[in-house]
């Protein structure tokens, strides 16, 4: 039996060729590029000149802080938001819990396009929203057409539609804190409040930075939201790191310079997570 | 007065539930509305929320602008193929990282879920550039094969095959069984939850997938949902009837297929979270 070494790599050539060819390679190749600058159609090496660019791009740093705006308001809300929805769902005094579960994951199945549209005609002058603002006694909102209003319908679609799939992670490590801990809060008359503050959010730690990390990843590459939602608008208030990319590179096919934001991406996500991990792992 | 309490809690947990639900179902029912009425009803006071008679009007509109059966084609085809040609490739890595010891094993596996933590953006332009060169692009091969080998995927199967008990491979070892039939016979019959997790999981991936499509895909015979609405939002004169009806149609599929295994998707979720 021990002769047939070569099995396991049998089993794992087609993944391994395929993640070289298609996400490796093209990872590594775009690093290089971001090096680089056309010169006539042929690609040049230009040193580090790309990275500098990116500090007097005024548009750039636009993007960079439209994206850590969304980035800071957005996570916190749904993460917070999705824990509430977590504990309200594991309570053992609630039936048809299934169908709450199905009901409140079902937004993170639709495609970010589709919803995008969707959130896009709500919120128009005239839209439903408005028209419901507007019967309950309050003026209506610009929603698309004003830079803060433009970034908070950007958090007001993202939450809706990815609340649902945090909630489902959280309700997984929830089924995990032993009833002992919340029986022992009840004999010392602790409230349902303070247990939530004291038990259920130091125990879910580990999950809570899993969902941050992961929705930090999935903000600083936004960019199906914004493009259908605010076309980046009004006045590029809403316009994304990962939006700028897609127009560096396929509006002005400025190769070079849209890897090299790429990269800054890259870069983003590596310090995040690692302050993330730090964060959660100092307070311990 | 502690039954009171307790009826006082119920009703405020049911209230803010309800009231969560309705929030998470409201645009999928007003898309719904909306794909049966005209365009203008979407804007009328008080808001329109009851069914029109327009559908079939809005489906025609709709199919003159982007050809429903074409779309849809696309879609089915491209994310169906995806998902097999992936749930193959994807199970066949994860039971070697499981059940086989051998060398660069966990330096492979590492990288494999490093990658996770890269932008898709940061492969795009080397991609569309490979693509080019190959004469692949606007072509189904293109959107297919870039992300076969998901690491996501790759990491939920082996969660699952690391419980399946190596006593049996061992077993089936003895009587003589080739080592692809154990995987194919033995195994993966028994990781039929999983499995279908993982398929809701990549057809979800492939059918919503839009900035890798909008690129690759440059051909209006030749879009998906995502990218064919997208470009309908586009026009300067939308019909929101017609728009709303693509917004349907592009829902509905996905919705029956997530329903339909659901089960399995939210267990093989949960299962995946628990061992983080």
């Amino acid at each position: 039996m021990k002769n047939k070494a070569y099995v396991p790599y049998f089993f794992i050539a087609p993944a391994v060729i395929l993640f070289s060819v298609f996400m490796l390679y093209p990872i590594l190749y775009s690093f290089v590029m971001s090096f680089q600058t056309s010169v006539g159609g042929i690609m040049e090496f230009n040193g580090i000149e790309n990275y500098k660019r990116l500090f007097s791009d005024e548009i750039f740093l636009k993007a960079l802080k439209n994206t850590f705006i969304l980035l800071i308001i957005q996570v916190p809300i749904m993460i917070f938001l999705a824990l509430v929805l977590a504990n309200l769902l594991n309570s053992s005094i609630l039936k048809f819990k299934g169908l709450f579960r199905v009901t409140f994951f079902l937004p993170a199945v639709t495609s970010l396009v589709a919803y995008s549209i969707i959130f896009s005609i709500m919120l128009m002058n005239d839209g439903v929203i408005n028209q419901v603002l507007m019967s309950l006694g309050f003026g209506a909102i610009p929603w698309l057409s004003d830079p803060f209003w433009a970034k908070a319908s950007l958090v007001l679609a993202i939450t809706w539609r990815w609340c649902g799939y945090n909630m489902i992670i959280f309700l997984a490590a929830l089924q995990n804190i032993p009833d002992q801990l919340y029986e022992a809060a009840d004999i010392d008359g602790a409230s349902r409040f303070r247990q939530f503050f004291s038990i259920t959010i130091p125990q879910l730690k580990p999950v809570i930075l899993f969902s941050a990390v992961l929705s930090t990843i999935g903000t600083l590459q936004l960019f199906d939201e914004p493009y259908t939602l605010t076309e980046g608008g009004p006045s590029d208030e809403t316009l994304t790191i990962g939006m700028y990319l897609y127009q560096t590179g396929f509006r002005y096919f400025d190769f070079g310079y849209a890897s090299t934001i790429a990269y800054v991406i890259v870069i983003l996500v590596a310090i995040m997570t690692y302050f993330q991990f730090k964060i959660a792992g100092d307070s311990e | 007065m502690k039954k009171r309490n307790v009826k006082v809690r119920k009703f405020g947990l049911y209230f803010l539930l309800l009231v969560g639900a309705l929030i998470s179902l409201f645009p999928f029912y007003w898309s719904a509305i909306g794909a049966t009425n005209e365009s203008g009803s979407m804007f009328t006071k008080p808001p329109t929320l009851i069914p029109g008679n327009q559908l079939l009007e809005n489906m025609s509109n709709l199919n003159e602008q982007i050809g429903i059966g074409r779309v849809m084609f696309n879609s089915l085809f491209i994310s169906i193929t995806y998902t097999i040609i992936a749930l193959f490739v994807c199970s066949m890595a994860s039971y070697a990282f499981a059940k086989f010891k051998f060398k660069g094993r966990d330096i492979i596996f590492t990288i494999f879920l490093l990658s996770m933590m890269v932008p898709y953006h940061a492969t795009i332009i080397p991609l569309f550039k490979m693509m080019a060169s190959w004469g692949w692009l606007n072509q189904y091969q293109a959107v297919i094969l870039p992300n076969i080998a998901y690491p996501f995927a790759i990491f939920l199967m082996r969660q699952n095959m690391l419980a399946f008990p190596t006593a049996l491979i061992e077993a089936s070892r003895i009587d003589g069984a080739s080592e692809w039939k154990i995987f194919y016979k033995v195994v993966l019959p028994s990781m039929k939850p999983a499995l279908a997790a993982t398929a809701i999981f990549l057809f979800m991936y492939q059918w919503n997938s839009f900035l890798w499509p909008l690129i690759a895909l440059s051909s209006t015979d030749m879009y998906t949902f995502p990218v064919a609405l997208s470009s309908l939002f586009g026009l300067s004169r939308i019909d929101y009837g017609q728009v709303m009806t693509g917004v349907t149609l592009a829902t509905v599929p996905i919705i029956i297929f997530f329903l339909s295994l659901q089960r399995y998707f939210i267990s093989g979720m949960l299962g995946s979270a628990l061992k983080e």
